[in-house]
């Protein structure tokens, strides 16, 4: 009890410092929460229009919400959302397969090719995306993957084809299983697959589960590919070029508040996920075999 | 067997391909093309009728293509050769992969490449029929005097500023931020953490379009300002080339924070506490302990992080686009005053059609990025030999 009354008399200077903190914490919090609020009022915004002369709503509907998800003339949602998601997974399955065959290649076996290999992902990281993208659209013009339908196989294979180069976080928690494992198992006759398949990857759920996240995420959040991509194919638009193209000029009259009603529905579920994800991705960096 | 049957497979495929079409794709790779699409009057039908030329870029991605199936060819025969079919067999999971990148990367790449020392640009109309140029696109670029000279140094310099900016700013702050939450007085952690963290769950890209709208001349944030009287006019965020730079480094602080903090966080608590508790005794402040020990220790484990992150700004697309779009621009320049190389380099490609200007600013920026890993690896590493942490 002396103890505490003691130390209460101590900090007068301490109690304003811890004072000036939290008030300083409470105005950064709520720089970073209004606009998520706002986002969020705004979709449920009953006055037309993009821009009023207040800052919060002066009356709510749902309508935003229903002209969204059923206006399907002018900007269709439901058909961006169903291309995005057929997009997403396809794209999905095929670099998780990629991502990990590559981290399990490079963690696991010993060849010539390892090093440069490593060293070459490294550096073609290092040259910016869009550097690529012009001459990945003339090859798949050249493929004929660059009108109607073909646009979503070719978005497919733009976000998958070269995920073998993001094996890094994947091969680092491979690297944490230990070898004797495998070697036990190859000594009772498995093969290198049925290593891989069997072993390895039960052994490695978190980092599985990361990279299926983040390769399904990816088409929902890209937005520069989808565009050089699709072009005026207002049939292979995805979400992101549809939330885009609501804030033109054109449409931004008409869209505004779908536009927010829009980006609070898809941010729902990448919150989720993201999440979601987190948990694994910690979980992930602890390593393999506990003990 | 399997495997004998799809080496000879594939190269029967080569051969086909090579005599089909292979050869005369490389025989046409030293000229790019002669034949201009052609302009006839026919006499009969009262029309012009159009040949079709040599299109030059076709004829490039051809020669591309055939350049490196040669090679490839070349690697399967030298691994037949040796007999390696054991070292094959181990890697044979990387196969596909390796074909993706080889395809949708490396070819790509090369082809961009060679395009910077070409003449495939819509000045001049070489769209269709274009020629090897040397090098003299990058003297153009280099060329203080020139105009496109003087916007890649502007560009240059801005992207060098926003890219120290955002990384060493969001650095920081987010580790400042970090601390404060972390400290042993501070009540309500788990509900800080929670309303930063809220941020990073929105998709960055629809993040940055609301920021952009709520930045608008008539946007959410100048009514608010308006309607609370602490401005008249509205503030020009995107129109005035100062203010839209700080702008934009603001809105990449508000986006980046709260990841450094999330990142940082563990790493900030394996600092051993002797290394506070030592120079306490010694009468440090806050101020000296945060610049003699926090930030030295945390450089020291997260160079990494920073130098990818430093390289993730330079390349970061998404916010210059989406934000300002690279405006404000002046009058003739195609480059705005916010833009970054990589936004510049769209606009050449994709606006402009400035085909090998463009893969010329491309290459630049891989120069530059190269140099500035290769430089801060070389003092990360030696900074670690000279002064162990643990």
């Amino acid at each position: 009890m002396d103890n505490q009354m003691a130390k209460n008399k101590l900090s007068p200077r301490r109690r304003v410092i811890n004072l000036l903190v939290h008030a300083l914490l409470a105005v950064l919090a709520l720089i970073w929460v209004l606009p998520i609020v706002w986002i969020v009022l705004t979709s449920f915004r009953a006055e037309p229009g993009a821009y009023t002369k207040t800052f919060l709503p002066q009356g709510y509907t749902l309508n935003n919400y229903v002209k969204l998800l059923t206006d399907r003339n002018v900007l269709n949602f439901p058909r961006m959302f169903k291309n995005t998601l057929i997009i997403s997974i396809f794209s999905c399955t095929i670099s998780t397969f990629f991502v990990l065959s590559v981290a399990y290649s490079l963690s696991r076996m010993r060849f010539a090719f390892r090093k440069p290999y490593m060293n070459l992902a490294m550096i073609l990281g290092l040259f910016p995306g869009f550097m690529t993208m012009v001459a990945q659209y003339f090859i798949l013009k050249a493929m004929g993957l660059t009108e109607g339908a073909g646009i979503r196989i070719g978005l497919i294979v733009v976000y998958s084809a070269c995920t073998g180069l993001g094996f890094q976080i994947s091969k680092g928690f491979f690297d944490t299983i230990p070898k004797s494992i495998d070697e036990a198992a190859i000594m009772d006759g498995a093969t290198q697959w049925q290593v891989f398949t069997r072993i390895t990857l039960p052994l490695s759920k978190p980092i599985v589960i990361y990279t299926v996240m983040t390769a399904f995420m990816a088409p929902w959040v890209d937005f520069i590919f989808a565009k050089v991509l699709c072009r005026a194919n207002a049939s292979q638009f995805t979400v992101a070029i549809g939330l885009w193209n609501m804030l033109q000029k054109e449409y931004i009259y008409q869209w505004y508040t779908c536009f927010a009603a829009g980006a609070v529905l898809i941010s729902i579920p990448i919150a989720a996920l993201f999440l979601y994800m987190q948990k694994f991705y910690v979980e992930g960096m602890s390593g393999a075999v506990k003990g | 067997m399997v495997k004998g049957i799809l080496v000879f497979l594939i190269e029967v495929a080569f051969c086909l391909y090579m005599i089909m079409s292979g050869f005369h794709s490389l025989a046409q790779l030293p000229s790019l093309g002669t034949e201009a699409q052609g302009k006839v009057w026919n006499e009969a039908k009262q029309i012009y009728e159009y040949s079709t030329g040599d299109n030059s870029q076709q004829i490039l991605l051809a020669g591309v293509v055939t350049c490196f199936a040669i090679a490839a060819i070349a690697v399967l025969w030298v691994l037949q050769m040796r007999q390696s079919f054991s070292l094959q067999k181990r890697i044979e999971l990387m196969s596909l992969p390796c074909l993706g990148i080889l395809v949708f990367n490396v070819v790509p790449l090369v082809y961009m490449i060679s395009m910077a020392f070409t003449t495939y640009s819509k000045e001049g109309e070489h769209l269709i029929l274009f020629d090897w140029d040397g090098i003299h696109q990058f003297q153009r670029v280099l060329n203080m005097n020139g105009n496109i000279g003087r916007q890649f140094w502007h560009v240059l310099g801005w992207t060098i500023t926003w890219a120290i900016f955002a990384t060493f700013l969001n650095y920081i702050l987010g580790m400042v931020l970090a601390m404060v939450i972390n400290r042993k007085d501070t009540k309500g952690k788990a509900f800080w953490r929670f309303c930063f963290v809220l941020s990073i769950a929105v998709p960055q890209f629809v993040t940055l379009m609301i920021m952009n709208i709520m930045l608008q001349p008539s946007g959410a944030v100048n009514v608010l300002l308006q309607n609370l009287g602490l401005i008249s006019e509205p503030i020009p965020f995107w129109t005035n080339a100062m203010i839209a730079r700080i702008t934009i480094i603001g809105i990449n602080l508000w986006v980046g924070i709260p990841y450094t903090m999330l990142q940082v966080t563990g790493i900030l608590q394996n600092i051993p506490s002797e290394l506070y508790e030592a120079a306490r005794m010694d009468g440090a402040g806050p101020m000296r302990i945060f610049f003699k020990i926090t930030l030295p220790y945390m450089l020291f484990v997260t160079a990494p992080y920073l130098i990818s992150s430093f390289v993730g700004n330079i390349n970061n697309f998404n916010v210059i686009y989406l934000l300002s779009g690279g405006g404000p621009t002046r009058v003739g320049d195609t480059a705005g005053q916010t833009d970054l190389l990589v936004t510049w380099l769209y606009k050449l490609t994709i606006d402009q059609q400035y085909y090998n200007l463009g893969a010329v600013i491309g290459i630049m920026t891989f120069v530059i990025l190269t140099v500035v890993t290769l430089v801060t690896y070389r003092n990360s590493s030696s900074y670690k030999n000279e002064e162990a942490f643990m």
